[in-house]
């Protein structure tokens, strides 16, 4: 597989990042950070929009910086979709679209197939200050993929927008980046977001450390910021069982388990992630039975290590899958629990994305 | 009715102000867009040599170009070492006058414009593999089209109400440099009321379109881009 390594001292002012990083160019990677950890600056100088001396950016097997070179922006061939004003303003929807496909030699059918898959049609004719935010943003995004770019780089573009489009929206981006196979560099600060979206993430630290792996991975290692944050979360893949139309509720098989949960009815078969915040999983040496809890499965302690003065957080293996629950001190002492041991995690509340 | 003097004087006038504003076009657009857009940190030096003819009145320019372009100046004596005449006293020693003299109201908008377009539309551009050129005719002309009218129209208005700088450095030859305010000038001098309101209305309807053009444009364009 192709990747896209990284080697860039980026210095703002008195802002340092230095990113030493390889890339795979499949699926989605999601740049993700707190705001001020340069995770803008990362794909500005990627797309060549600003120059980092003693750099060196090499796509598959493109230089396209290094110490003599430095490639142009539009000859890099990348798409990239800021946060706002990504429109011309004096051109129309569709002339938006096809400013960049006639000096990409795109086809028609191609760009026309984009504008259908992202619902534009009826738009073509607007300008953009006649769009919603919303609607902005799809057409920029069209626009960015109808050059057929060999890497899209999308800069926060939904921050600006509302929590119900984002929740509609992101399936459908997500299908479609699949479906044109164009590895997308994603930047965010939005854990649901990276979480729905992500195959592998880059994480960007205060510290000025870059760190690139698989986000399940990433997300529930102890060695890393964000098993570390209040909202600490581990991601797992399951597909669906059976749709029980009575109560409501997917059943879905989780690494040999069976686990319920809300949410509107899908094909048996289909994958699906499951978000779990560590702070609704709890932690019961027997199962229980005479509980509201629908999902409680046997688990194995892996490690445990301190959240705050008063909590830990405890790395559970869960048939192979990894999960992370945090309870307090005072509990984890009372149970007497240590690593190895194996014990029942009860799961409060699991949230859904295709 | 106007003479064939004064039809001259008013021929001359629309064909320096013309000459002068295609030139400062040519001219003022690549210096607006550099200033607009370089971190230089002495650009406030040119800026303000720029704005110079705004502040300073027409004769003391005049009085130097005058030195400048005569016989014994540095660009009259190096006209005549080339074979050619000095610049003084001729059509195209009022068109450099001109120039200098109007270049604030061409590169001032022009800079505005630039700077009001700002880095973005250029950037998303490039990202759909625009090149430089390509960015600049197909992004920044067309954005800084109401910026290209008010300069042009800027200019020329200007040019064609130039007096001092004309008096001090082309004098009052017909034909040759014999502007339309030296002319009615000359006119209320000899007492000639008459061809002095003529000529004095028709300069004052020029302008009058001419702006009605520009605030109209605007108008209409701002309204078009919402």
């Amino acid at each position: 597989m192709s990747t896209l390594n990284l080697n860039l001292p980026i210095r703002k002012g008195n802002f340092a990042l230095n990113v030493d990083l390889s890339i795979p160019l499949q699926g989605v990677t999601a740049v993700f950070g707190a705001s001020g950890t340069g995770k803008t600056s990362l794909l500005r100088a990627i797309a060549g929009l600003d120059r980092h001396v003693g750099g060196l950016v090499n796509f598959a097997d493109q230089m396209w910086q290094d110490h003599h070179n430095f490639t142009a922006v539009h000859k890099r061939g990348v798409g990239y979709v800021f946060q706002e004003d990504n429109l011309f303003t004096h051109l129309s929807v569709e002339e938006n679209i096809q400013y960049g496909t006639s000096r990409a030699s795109n086809t028609k059918a191609a760009v026309d197939h984009i504008i259908t898959l992202l619902q534009l049609q009826n738009l073509l004719t607007r300008r953009p200050s006649q769009l919603s935010g919303g609607e902005r943003q799809k057409v920029a995004i069209a626009r960015a993929l109808a050059i057929l770019p060999k890497l899209l780089l999308m800069d926060e573009p939904l921050a600006a927008l509302d929590q119900t489009f984002k929740q509609d929206f992101l399936p459908q981006l997500k299908a479609l980046i699949s479906e044109l196979g164009i590895p997308l560099l994603y930047v965010s600060h939005a854990a649901d977001e990276v979480a729905q979206l992500a195959d592998n993430l880059v994480l960007l630290d205060k510290s000025g450390a870059a760190k690139c792996g698989n986000i399940i991975e990433m997300l529930t290692n102890p060695e890393l910021t964000l098993a570390h944050r209040q909202e600490a979360e581990s991601l797992l893949t399951a597909t669906v069982n059976s749709y029980d139309a009575h109560y409501h509720l997917l059943s879905l098989q989780l690494c040999g388990q069976t686990i319920s949960v809300s949410g509107k009815p899908l094909a048996p078969g289909t994958s699906v992630r499951v978000r779990i915040l560590a702070q609704d999983v709890s932690i019961t040496l027997a199962a229980q039975h005479d509980t509201s809890i629908l999902n409680i499965f046997p688990v194995t302690i892996e490690q445990i290590f301190p959240y705050s003065a008063a909590q830990d957080t405890i790395l559970l293996n869960l048939a192979g899958s990894q999960l992370l629950a945090r309870i307090t001190r005072k509990s984890k002492d009372l149970l007497g629990l240590k690593t190895d041991q194996k014990v029942f995690a009860q799961i409060k509340s699991v949230a859904l994305s295709q | 009715m106007l003479t064939q003097a004064d039809l001259t004087a008013l021929l001359l006038t629309l064909q320096l102000a013309l000459c002068t504003t295609a030139i400062l076009l040519v001219l003022g657009t690549p210096l607006a867009w550099w200033l607009a857009r370089t971190q230089w940190r002495f650009k406030f030096l040119l800026e303000t040599l720029i704005a110079m003819p705004l502040v300073l009145p027409p004769t003391v320019l005049g009085f130097y170009l005058l030195l400048a372009l005569g016989p014994r100046g540095f660009v009259g004596s190096f006209m005549q070492t080339l074979g050619g005449e000095p610049l003084a006293f001729t059509f195209t020693g009022l068109v450099i006058g001109s120039v200098i003299y109007s270049l604030p109201f061409v590169v001032q908008p022009l800079q505005d414009t630039f700077h009001n377009i700002g880095k973005r539309p250029l950037e998303v551009a490039a990202t759909l593999r625009a090149g430089g050129l390509d960015r600049f005719l197909t992004i920044v002309l067309p954005l800084a089209k109401s910026g290209f009218i008010t300069a042009s129209m800027l200019g020329f208005a200007h040019t064609l109400g130039e007096f001092g700088v004309v008096l001090m450095l082309g004098g009052n030859i017909p034909g040759e440099t014999q502007v339309l305010s030296i002319a009615i000038y000359g006119h209320v001098e000899s007492l000639e009321y008459v061809q002095a309101h003529l000529l004095s209305a028709a300069l004052l309807i020029l302008s009058f379109f001419m702006l009605l053009t520009v605030y109209g444009l605007r108008g209409r364009m701002r309204v078009a881009s919402m």
